[in-house]
């Protein structure tokens, strides 16, 4: 093959196995802001708190990281489940409309973060750190990636298949996605609100749970790496359209191209790019590509 | 008549209040000590940062999150302007500079995006700061081949008058603006924009004017800040707590009134600057808790907290007033 085609090969499989763990962390926020209504900024410290906990399981305990998905998933998810009915629940009731609610409880979870954060730096410390699992490379179309990255892509696409499978067969998926179109009419038929808004966040703060595990297969994890993940599912939701969650998968997808591309020019411009196109877009369609 | 002899005697009573710290204020480098007069160079500006966040967002219910941006551009006039080789122009004008840059971009930025609606316009201006920020490090590392740079030293006392003549213009400003009637415009566009679009009110310019006047002062403050930070670079310019910590301490304060913000601005900035260096971790800690207490327990800050106390007390017999 020609070097142009290989490269240009190299750039897009790269970017869906970046892409995937980005739909990941997008979908787990695009519930909890598109159905909650919560724009989650500790959302990113979900995924910095599953990356450490692995870390720490995987290097002291012995734990297999994939083993550790089922018991970060399942933690984090009670821990936003506990969220939602307690701290946000009261904000809902006592604030007097819903835009005030938007933006008191983005005030809240920026404290928030600020908790979670700084007791991960007074647990782990503020060095980066790192473990290797499954490190070597796969040939793929003759370009080599490494197998970890080829199964955080493959996990991530099942999590995110499944998850939308749940949505639209279950009953409760249907709640949930009733509850998205209009919670108040939603609660007049018989859904439980305040019970799939609780679920909503708690599965939301799973994914990142969830992602944070993945994706510590192949980064050196720091505790304030959170805040740049939350950017990143912030700029993916509003790229797929807000509370969409094909939306935010498919969004999530396109966003690890464009960051491999954009890494494959300046690596050190990746971010300024992602910000470049997300304001672009606020401007242009802020309904996003796939808002209606 | 009782109502109004009690109103004249309390406004009098505000007056020589006001009047008392600011003769405190303007003193306080010949007798205190150079550790409080830097203490309270940082207090006031936390408190310009705030109050003049609250006169754009505290009104119109437009939440705000672009104040590192402005800050950050003064910061940078500064580093510009005021190298350790020399200073280009005198400091004032500097100052001047870096308010001037912060304003005009704050009219480009609110002409283009004031019409996103809520959440929206909170997410926007919180991705100015970090596009901003990226793009400034990228620049100054890969095209000027430098890390930060250096401002020139100050002397403090300069600094500090400095600071007071911006926090007592931003203090005036806030106070007529809320007097007239633009700033009776203002608040109708905080609580119903069509309405307010409906009797007249050119609602777009009001809104883009005040956002320009509130990022001015923040640029100027950045502008003699910097002078006190001597390094700067992108990230300690233009860091995402500039654009949070006013709206900490404008909430915690309350918004109600104008002086709401400044005492939330004082506890907050005398508790950061005695706790920060030597517990760190612990008091961005039980900064977040305060954050999260202070959003459910006093939606109206601790001014409103302490009105409601207050009228508790005296029985309710003055809660007409």
């Amino acid at each position: 093959m020609p070097e142009s085609i290989i490269s240009i090969l190299d750039i897009a499989i790269g970017g869906l196995l970046l892409g995937g763990i980005y739909a990941l962390i997008a979908m787990g926020l695009s519930l909890q802001y598109g159905v909650a209504r919560v724009l989650n900024i500790a959302h990113g410290e979900f995924i910095m708190i599953g990356a450490f906990s692995t870390l720490s399981l995987y290097t002291v305990v012995g734990i297999n990281p994939l083993v550790c998905l089922a018991i970060v998933g399942p933690v984090t998810f009670i821990i936003g489940f506990l969220l939602q009915r307690t701290l946000f629940t009261r904000l809902r009731v006592t604030t007097p409309n819903p835009g005030a609610f938007e933006a008191s409880s983005l005030l809240a979870t920026f404290g928030l973060m600020f908790i979670i954060q700084n007791f991960a730096l007074l647990g782990w410390g503020a060095d980066f750190r790192a473990y290797s699992y499954l490190n070597f490379g796969v040939n793929i179309g003759g370009a080599i990636f490494s197998a970890n990255k080829l199964v955080i892509l493959g996990f991530s696409i099942a999590i995110g298949v499944g998850f939308y499978m749940f949505l639209i067969r279950t009953r409760i998926g249907k709640g949930i996605r009733a509850a998205a179109q209009d919670p108040s009419t939603a609660s007049l038929m018989g859904v439980n609100i305040n019970r799939v808004l609780a679920l909503c966040f708690g599965f939301g703060a799973a994914m990142a749970g969830l992602a944070g595990v993945l994706y510590s297969m192949r980064i050196p994890l720091n505790p304030a790496m959170g805040l740049q993940f939350t950017v990143i599912a912030i700029i993916i939701i509003v790229l797929g359209g807000l509370g969409s969650i094909p939306g935010a998968f498919i969004g999530g997808l396109i966003l690890g191209i464009i960051g491999e591309l954009v890494t494959s020019i300046d690596p050190s411009l990746s971010l300024a790019a992602y910000y470049f196109i997300f304001m672009l877009l606020l401007l242009v369609r802020p309904k996003g590509i796939f808002g209606k | 008549m009782d109502i109004t002899r009690f109103k004249s005697k309390r406004s009098y009573l505000t007056g020589i209040i006001t009047l008392v710290i600011l003769v405190g204020l303007v003193t306080l480098p010949f007798y205190g000590s150079l550790y409080n007069a830097i203490l309270v160079t940082t207090i006031l500006m936390y408190a310009i940062l705030t109050v003049s966040w609250v006169l754009f967002s505290g009104l119109t219910g437009y939440m705000s999150l672009a104040t590192a941006a402005f800050f950050g551009i003064g910061i940078y006039a500064s580093a510009l302007f005021l190298p350790t080789t020399g200073a280009v122009l005198p400091i004032l004008v500097v100052v001047l500079i870096g308010g001037l840059a912060s304003g005009v971009i704050a009219l480009g930025v609110g002409a283009l995006t004031l019409r996103l609606r809520g959440i929206y316009f909170a997410i926007f201006t919180f991705g100015l700061v970090v596009l901003i920020m990226e793009l400034l490090n990228w620049w100054e590392l890969s095209v000027n081949k430098i890390l930060g740079r250096y401002v020139m030293l100050v002397d403090n006392d300069y600094i500090f008058y400095t600071m007071l003549v911006i926090f007592v213009l931003v203090i005036l400003t806030t106070f007529f603006i809320q007097r007239s009637k633009f700033g009776l415009a203002l608040r109708s566009i905080g609580e119903n924009e069509e309405a307010a679009s409906h009797i007249g009110i050119n609602v777009t310019m009001v809104k883009v004017i005040t956002f320009a006047i509130s990022a001015f002062f923040m640029g100027a403050t950045g502008a003699i800040w910097a002078t006190k930070l001597t390094y700067i670079n992108p990230h300690v310019a233009f860091s995402v707590l500039f654009s949070f910590l006013p709206v900490l301490m404008a909430i915690f304060g309350g918004m109600r009134n104008i002086y709401g913000p400044v005492i939330g601005a004082v506890i907050f900035a005398y508790l950061q600057e005695t706790l920060q260096t030597r517990f760190s971790e612990i008091y961005m800690l039980s900064f977040g808790v305060v954050l999260v207490v202070a959003i459910i327990y006093m939606p109206d800050g601790i001014t409103g907290l302490v009105q409601k106390t207050w009228r508790r007390i005296s029985g309710g017999k003055r809660a007409r007033t």
